[in-house]
Formats: C-alpha cells, structure tokens, sequence
C-alpha cells in the first residue's frame, strides 16, 4: 500500500528562535485512520500547517503520495482536504458561497461544486441553512461546515485539526460515524485531538508528539497493550474502614467509593472474591480514566521524552 | 495544475470578489456617485463657471477626466486592499493557500476584482457627470487602455499595501498620505502646464500625471504629456508591482509564518 504521507526531519524554528519541530519523522499509509496526539504546543498545528502548506518549513521533507512539497507543491495540495482548528471561513459569504467557491479554488466546475455542496450539506445537515451567512451558525454547525468545505475537491487525505473541539457529545459521535463512513470509503484521515477516547475509538494507527518531539509512533493495539496498570472504581454499600485487598493496593474515595489498582497479571475475580469475603457488595464498576489517557500522561506527563528512533 | 483548472480557480476568485463588493453596493458603489456630484456642483458649476477655459475647454469638461480617474484609482486600490486584508484577517485567505492555486492566479484573481470595482465606478461616474456636461470622445481606445492599466496599477499598488498590513489602520495609510495627495496634484483639476518650470518638473515625478493625462486625451484629444511616455510609466509600474506582489506571495511574506 502507498504511502499518503510521509514526513523526514521535518524541523520548524519560529522567528524568535522558538523550535517548534525538532526533526521529525512520520509516516501515514493510504487509508490509514491515523491520530496525532499531543499537549498543547507540542507541534501538532505546526506540523499540520507544514503539510498543507500554511507554515514554512526549516528544515526537512514532506511527501504527498510521493509528491515532495518542494518540488511537487500543487499535486501535493491536490490531494489534501483540511479542517482547521479555527473557523477560518468568510463570515459574510453564505454557505453555498463558501463552498462554490472553495471547490472551484480546486478546479472544480461550478454546476459540479453545486451538486457537492448540496451532497455534503445535506449529509451534515446543513442543508437549511445553504443561504445563511456563515457568522449565523452555531459552532458546532460551523465546524460541520468546515468539513463540507474541506471535502469539496473530493480529497485522498483529509487532515482535521481538533475537529470536536467544543462540540456537544450527541453531535460529536455523529462526526465520529461521518468519519469512519469516509475512512471506509478510502479516504486517508489524520486525526489531531485532545479528546483522547476520539482518538482511541477511530484510530489504527497513532503518533504521539511532545514539545516538537515524537515520544510514540505506533498502533493502537500495541501502545494499549503497553498500559500494565489500570486504576478501577467500585460503586459500594456503605464502609468506613478500607478493606485490606491482598496483592492489590487499594483506596476508600468516601464511604461508598473504592478504588483498586489492577496490574495486567492480575484477575479482577480475585478482587471480588476478597470483597465477597468481607461482605462489602459492588453495585457497579468502571474504569478511573480512558486506558491512552492514562499512557498519554504517562508519555508526556513525565518528561519521559524519548527521541524519536530511525526506522 | 492544468489550465483549465487555473482558469476555473481565477473565475472563483473573480466571482468572489465582484460578489464582495456587490453586495455591499451601498458602501462600494454609490459614496463614489455622491462625491463626484459634489466636486461637480462646487468645482464645476459654483467655481468652475468663474475660471473660465482651460487646455481650451471649459472647465467642467476640463476636469471631468480627471474626476472619473479618481474614481478609478480609489476604488481599485481601496477594494484589493480591504478585501485581501480582510481575508488575511478573517483567515480565509487560507482556503486559497491550501489549495493547488498557483500564486498568479491569485494576484491576476485580486487584481481582477479590483479593476472590476474600479472600472464598474468609472462608468457610474460618467454616468453621473452626463447630468452635468456633455461628455466628447476622442479616442475611445485610449480611454479603454488607460482605465485599463490604470486600475491594473492601483489595484496591484492596494495588494501589496494588504500584503504588509497588519491592522485596519495599516490599509489606510498609504491611500491618505501618498494616493490622495498625489492624485490632487496630479493634474485632475488643472493643466501642469499652468504652474511655474519647476514644479512642472516635479509634477513629472508623479505617475499620477501621466494617468491623468492620457485619459484626458483620450476625452478631449489635449494632453500635457507624450501618450508614449503614459504608456510607458503605466507599463513600467505594472511590471515592477507584478514583481514585487508576486515575490511577497511566493516567500508567504505576511501570510505564512
């Protein structure tokens, strides 16, 4: 499978002497549902805004399908769709504007961008809303409508910047089903986020990148199999004491709350037995925190920053 | 991209920016119609009856010309300048950057609805100066060229004024300080050939001159200065604007970081 992007001691220092990217490498395969994760300033924006083309680069190379930026700059735009992470539309141009417009930017005919627009409009339910000014949209219909613009050229790879940001639950898994049906329609998408169930509930593939480092570029599955501890809270008839839990270290939150520390060697059978045998009943269980959330703290959180290895 | 495509992009940018100013008709295109009936009530029929001729017209039809050059030249530069800074400021000038939008493209697109502004003005000003004064043609030809490369330069010169702008006030400055004065003592209301050698001389240096006199010939058939040497001046300053607008896109100068 070809390469959708591919990225080589990409290094960006600012005016100012900030270094945003220190030389990284990164590699996105055709089709992949691919998660850049990262605290803010780490350089995931910055790296976006190289790729497409906003940001001038340092150092280093960037490919799209095999198109270098350098030399290949508009093939290389051709294939890609963005979604910014701030509303970056006229305000005063309507919706059916904005995205005539936007397709035609790409060479798209314009009785063809009229038929796309009303395609994606209605298939994110802004289809009303066609002849409103963008400036009259809620945010959450604004980011949609960032989208529809960024699929107007019918992209390979569409790149979205924090995508979610501050939209409700109900519109946001309504956005996660939009993506999948793209991804299963071939489309390439590259994920930045800071919801990090986002991530683990759409990726395959993830990068994670602090301060203009890659701490970890690997698969989903591989980077949740390294978590070895997970913290599990138990919902409980009323205690005042801690139980003592053997080979498990406990703790009471308040008089109904328990929290256990479950290593992966571990059974959580065993827990249960030694509470039955206490006589403390469990009403119900859940994770303390979503499982990467807990590896994302513990790879940037620490400072445990390794240098990216060549591959 | 093919050039089909890059004809398809251009056609958008024009179709947005004609769009722009159209729709915001009251603010783009009637001020232009109410000032220059001004200039033609005080200057033309209360001062203008008491000068008597000049170049051999009288003067209403003197400064006519000149007056729809003003037009032109303000309208042209004003609408690149706000429109491209608005779309630096809004960020929307960002759609155009990410796409395969040869930098050509977009300056020739700008470049285009600045002239369409400017040239659309003109004719409601020649429209409006009709109720005022007979209007003749001596060249149509060179009226149509010189308005031509006019706006071209103006809306070229209001580009690159976005490009360096950081703030709203930025875009006003050089049509105050520079555009204003020059086009005032750039010939509209009077022949140069009336003031003293030196600052005949002076007035050489003004491009503006050179506009504005040409256009008058291509009205009256009387100019102060060479048609050749207009042309030149005009071709001269689009080629040197072209160069340095397309030399500040292509480094990102202003919007990239």
């Amino acid at each position: 499978m070809n390469n959708a992007l591919e990225i080589s001691g990409l290094k960006k220092v600012y005016k100012g002497g900030f270094t945003a990217l220190k030389g990284i490498d990164l590699t996105v395969k055709q089709g992949d549902f691919f998660a850049l994760l990262g605290p803010n300033g780490a350089g995931k924006s910055t790296t976006i805004g190289i790729i497409t083309s906003l940001v001038n680069k340092t150092a280093g190379s960037v490919k799209v399908f095999g198109h270098d930026i350098d030399k290949e700059l508009e093939q290389a735009k051709s294939y890609l769709g963005l979604v910014p992470q701030e509303f970056n539309f006229n305000q005063f141009e309507t919706l059916l504007t904005i995205l005539v417009n936007q397709a035609g930017y790409y060479g798209v005919e314009r009785s063809l961008a009229f038929k796309r627009a009303e395609k994606y409009l209605k298939k994110l339910d802004l289809w009303d809303k066609r002849n409103d000014a963008g400036r009259m949209l809620s945010g959450g219909m604004k980011r949609r409508l960032m989208i529809a613009r960024a699929l107007m050229h019918e992209p390979q790879v569409l790149i979205l910047d924090e995508p979610t940001a501050g939209v409700d639950i109900e519109l946001r898994r309504s956005m996660w089903i939009f993506l999948r049906e793209l991804n299963k329609q071939g489309i390439t998408i590259i994920l930045t986020t800071h919801y990090l169930e986002e991530a683990e509930m759409l990726c395959r593939n993830i990068a994670i990148i602090d301060s203009g480092v890659i701490v970890e570029d690997t698969d989903m599955k591989s980077l949740l199999s390294k978590l070895d501890q997970e913290t599990i809270v138990f919902d409980i008839d009323s205690i005042t004491t801690a139980p003592q839990l053997d080979e498990f270290t406990c703790r009471l939150i308040d008089d109904h709350t328990l929290e256990v520390d479950v290593k992966k060697s571990q059974l959580i059978n065993d827990i249960f037995s030694q509470l039955n045998g206490q006589n403390i009943n469990v009403r119900s269980m859940r994770n303390k925190s979503n499982r990467l959330e807990e590896l994302f703290v513990s790879l940037v959180g620490s400072g445990q920053k390794v240098k990216q290895e060549s591959k | 991209m093919s050039s089909k495509s890059n004809f398809i992009a251009l056609k958008s940018i024009l179709y947005k920016e004609i769009n722009r100013f159209m729709r915001i008709w009251v603010q783009t295109l009637v001020p232009p119609a109410i000032t220059i009936s001004l200039y033609f009530v005080i200057f033309g029929e209360l001062i203008g009856s008491r000068i008597g001729q000049m170049g051999g017209f009288d003067y209403m039809s003197f400064i006519v010309p000149g007056l729809i050059m003003m037009s032109v030249i303000t309208n042209s530069y004003s609408n690149v300048a706000s429109s491209f800074f608005s779309a630096k400021w809004q960020r929307n000038v960002e759609e155009m950057l990410v796409a395969p939008v040869p930098n050509w493209v977009i300056v020739a697109g700008y470049v285009g609805g600045g002239m369409a502004r400017g040239m659309l003005v003109g004719t409601i000003v020649t429209l409006v100066s009709l109720l005022f004064v007979d209007i003749q043609i001596h060249n149509i030809w060179v009226i149509i060229a010189t308005v031509s490369l006019t706006s071209a330069t103006f809306a070229l010169g209001g580009l690159i004024n976005a490009i360096f702008a950081g703030s709203f006030d930025d875009i006003s400055i050089i049509p105050t300080f520079i555009l204003t004065p020059l086009t005032y003592l750039g010939g509209v209301f009077y022949s140069i050939s009336l003031l003293p050698d030196f600052w005949q001389g002076v007035s050489h240096l003004n491009p503006i001159v050179y506009m504005v006199n040409a256009f008058r010939y291509g009205f009256l058939g009387i100019s102060d200065v060479s048609l050749t040497l207009a042309f030149s001046v005009l071709a001269a300053f689009i080629i040197t604007l072209y160069t340095i607008a397309m030399t500040l896109i292509t480094k990102g100068i202003g919007l990239r970081s």
